[in-house]
This record gives C-alpha cells, structure tokens and sequence, in this order.
C-alpha cells in the first residue's frame, strides 16, 4: 500500500516536470523562427544560397533524428554500414553505404535524402522501380547494438545467480536485481494479477529494450531509436496482438455487447473498438514524440549557438543543455516505464476474470 | 497530409522488418537464457527467505514453550525437593527419638544388671566374710584355750580382752 502511494506520488512529480520540459519546448519554438523550416527547403537553400551560407536549424535536427544510412559521429567521421536492396528485376544487393557517399551512383542507386532510388543513365530517378530497403542503417545497427547489450548484460546477471546461489546478490546482478523485482512486485503483479507469469518475459524484455535504448540515444553520436516511429510500431503493435490474442469473454462482451440501453450502442460499440485501437496507437505515439521532442530540444540549445553566432551565449546554454540532459535521463527511465506499465494494465483488463467496473 | 509526407512520421518498412526480427528474437534469447533463470532464482530465494523467517518465529515459539516448561519443571522439582527434605527431617527425628529411647532403656538395663550383679557380689561377699569371721573365731577360741592351760590370770584378762576385740569388729 505504502509502494503504491509512492509510485502516485512519483509519477505526479513526474508530470509536474513534463510541464517544464513543454514549456522550454514552447520557449525554444518561440526564439528559433527557422525551426519549421524543412529539409527539403534547406536542400534547395543550400543550392541556391550563395551570397551568406545560413545556419538552418530545422534541417540540422532533422538530419539527427532521423534514420541514416552509414553511421556519421561527427562531420567526416562516418562509420560504413550494409545497405542490402531487393528489386523485382534484380534479387537481393548488398553493397556498402561508403558508396553511395556525397551523392555518388553506385550499380545505378543513389543515396536521396536517406532514400535509395534506382536511377537511369542520365542521371534522373527511375520512378518505375521502388527498391525494397532492408539496409543495416544507423537505427538497425543500433538495434543490434542494444540487442547484444542486453543479452551480454543479462545472461551474466542470470550467470550472477547460479554462481552466488545461497549467497547475496555482486555486481551487476545487485544493480539490476531491484528494477526486476520492483518491476514485477510494483508494476506487473498488480496490474495483470496472478497470471502474470506468462506476460512476464515480454514485459521484462520490453522494459529494459525500452530504456537501454533511450540511454544510447542519450549518448553522443546515438541514433535516435526509440524516437522512431517504426520501432514503436512494432512495440505497440506486439502489445495490441498479446492483448487481443489473451484477451476473456468478458473483455469481447464489454467492448460488443456493451452494459448499456440498446439503442446507445449505435454509439458505444464505435467508441470501444476505437478505443481498443487508441490504446496501442497511444503508446506508439507517447514513447515516439517524447523520446524525439527530448532529442529536439537538445539540438535546439545547441543550434542557439549557432544562431546567435556568439560564444557568449555558450555557457548559458551549456547549463540549460546540462539541466535538460538531467530531464532526458529521467524521461528515459520514465518512458519505459510508462510503456510497461500500459503494456501490463492493457493486458490485466483483457484476462480480468470478473468484471469488477459494471458501471463503468 | 504535410505531417505524413515527413520521414519522421513514416515508419520505414526496413526497419520495421528489423525491429520485427531483432526485438523478436531478444524476448526469445532472453527468455531462454535470462529471465527463465533469474525469476526462478529469485523465486527461490524468495522462497528460502521465507521458509526462514517462519522457521525463526516456530523457533522462538518453541524457545518460549520450553523455557515455560522449564520453569514448570523447575518449579516441580522445588516442591519436590521441599517435600524430601521435609520427609527426611521426619524421618531423622523419628530416628533420634528412637534411639534415644532405645539408649535410655538400655542404660536402665545394664544399670539394672550391674546391681544384681553387684547384689549376687555382695551376698557372696557376705556369706565369705561370714566364713572367715567363723574361722578366725574358732582360730581365736583355739588360741584362748591353748592359752588358758599355762596361766589362769592371764587367760582372764586375755579373754576379756578378746571378747572386747571382738565387739569392735
């Protein structure tokens, strides 16, 4: 009882930080007017900018956030990665991104904001052939990177197990022991109930697949992962399938014979299949917009410097960067978190066995 | 329709497929090779845990029992040991009060043998005195008459004299 008004209590001062974090957003939306710009207008900027070479912010942090192919540290500093095409016409390619490098063709496919297109000889885009991009880019490879971690990390914490048997927890086993057992004591158990056993590994995978990868994106050079659409996707959409897969007759009967006037559910019947669509649609959303918003607002603080063209504005921003990096790693646990959290409650409200909220 | 021609917005089908295949296979890997292990560790110890710390409240329990049947055992063995030594002091008593009573009849005993054994002595004592006074009368009777034959005066005074001897004994 004591656990759970703290996690009340958490979660409020949680929100009261998110009201901070949108309004800095608010502010640094307000003081950089370039912010809306578009890559493709900076593209055409830059070529047809020739007096003053302006700063675009927009496309900086577009450029950032979004997917790559190679991995790029720093500017010249680019980490070659497959890229591997399937065609119609042509089969599987695998070729490596330092080709395609400065808008070079390589076997005719050219590298177009991040887009591989197949191009004729003269040079034009073929628009009759759409190659199908399975490359390892910069958000793959991080992935796989996060994937490797986990699974290293993981596996030596259940090794920690078998080797101090009877004794306390060392190492990283301690370390990660209190988020499982506060995961599943605090968070799984209440929300799904007894059954929780089978969701459990999902939930656990989920958690720290979440969170690990918040923390890279954290990092210098990190691809922006769990601020990608597609990843959160799949997430969700793992979500709605467990849930609607293991989903009780009394969940069907609440969302198609709704406990109302038959007539209402002309009504009803629309809204509770939207909202069984909503609820996934909504964790997709939340993790994307905030894990990128939080990218969005450091490279905003940065950009600043750039705009204002001046070093006196540096160490301002470097303690605004400083306290909002603080922000970023408490959303990062926050996110995954929260994830794990509805993941878990969507669940618990499908398997419920009575329905305890009949008028609801 | 602007929001959904921007890249940020359109999942790209690559990275779906690799997110599909990677994060798949991580729930698999560490389901197998991670959470099956470390949950039922941690069940176990949990487990463990528990069993100890009621084991420790049985104990205490059991600690409290038997103190308690201790200080009935204790107690028992006073009430016993009183009773004995009671017993025994009774015992003793009863004892002393005999022997004493034994010694008493005793004493009288023997005192009462040494008299008749000093009665029996005496008579004996008397019946010899009463011999020898017989004799030594008849040596002294003898003597006078002796006496007498030699010289009238004398045997006279002489028996006189005897017979005052004789009264003196």
């Amino acid at each position: 009882m004591k656990m759970a008004s703290f996690n009340k209590e958490f979660i409020k001062v949680l929100l009261m930080f998110k009201y901070v974090y949108s309004l800095v957003f608010c502010i640094i939306l307000g003081i950089s007017p370039s912010f809306s710009q578009h890559t493709e207008e900076h593209a055409a900027a830059t070529t047809a900018g020739h007096e003053e070479e302006k700063f675009d912010i927009g496309g900086m942090i577009m450029h950032h956030i979004a997917d790559e192919h190679g991995w790029e540290f720093t500017h010249g500093v680019k980490l070659p990665l497959p890229i591997i095409l399937y065609t119609a016409d042509r089969g599987i390619e695998v070729f490596s991104s330092s080709r395609l490098d400065h808008g070079q063709v390589y076997n005719d496919y050219k590298n177009e904001h991040e887009h591989i297109v197949r191009v004729n000889a003269d040079g034009t885009v073929n628009e009759a052939i759409h190659p199908m991009d399975f490359s390892i880019t910069k958000n793959v490879a991080t992935l796989m990177l996060g994937a490797l971690l986990l699974i290293l990390i993981f596996t030596s914490v259940s090794k920690g197990y078998v080797q101090n048997k009877g004794k306390a927890p060392k190492g990283i086993q301690s370390f990660l022991e209190p988020l499982i057992v506060y995961m599943r004591d605090e968070v799984v158990k209440p929300s799904i109930g007894k059954n929780y056993g089978k969701y459990f590994p999902y939930l656990l995978t989920l958690f720290f697949f979440i969170f690990i990868n918040n923390l890279l994106g954290l990092l210098p050079g990190g691809a922006n992962l769990t601020g990608n659409i597609a990843i959160t996707l799949v997430l969700a959409l793992i979500t709605f399938l467990i849930t609607n897969l293991s989903a009780n007759k009394y969940y069907w009967k609440h969302i198609l014979l709704p406990n109302t006037p038959k007539w209402m559910w002309v009504i009803m019947i629309p809204v509770e299949v939207v909202g069984v669509l909503m609820k996934p649609l909504s964790l997709m959303i939340r993790l994307f917009a905030n894990i990128t918003a939080g990218h969005i607002i450091m490279l905003s603080l940065f950009g600043l410097i750039f705009i204002f063209k001046s070093w006196a504005v540096a160490p301002a921003i470097g303690v605004f960067a400083l306290f909002m990096s603080a922000i970023e790693l408490l959303v990062a646990f926050l996110q995954a978190f929260i994830f794990t959290l509805l993941t878990s409650m969507y669940i618990g409200s499908a398997i419920e066995e009575h329905h305890a909220e009949e008028h609801h | 329709m602007i929001l959904l021609d921007n890249a940020l917005l359109n999942p790209s089908p690559g990275l779906i497929f690799w997110q599909l295949v990677v994060f798949g296979s991580l729930v698999f890997i560490l389901w197998k090779f991670a959470w099956k292990g470390i949950l039922s560790a941690l069940k176990e110890r949990e487990g463990e845990i528990e069993g100890a710390l009621r084991m420790a409240e049985e104990t205490r329990a059991e600690m409290a029992k038997l103190k308690s049947d201790n200080d009935k055992l204790v107690a028992e063995a006073k009430k016993e040991r009183d009773f004995i030594i009671k017993e025994a002091k009774e015992a003793s008593d009863k004892m002393i009060a005999e022997a004493k009573d034994r010694a008493i009849e005793q004493g009288n005993k023997i005192m009462e043998d040494a008299r008749e054994v000093m009665n029996q002595e005496r008579v004996k004592m008397m019946s010899q005195i009463k011999k020898d006074v017989a004799t030594l009368s008849i040596e002294i009777a003898e003597k006078v008459i002796r006496k007498e034959l030699s010289d009238k005066a004398t045997q006279q005074s002489f028996v006189s004299e005897l017979v005052a001897d004789a009264k003196l004994n």
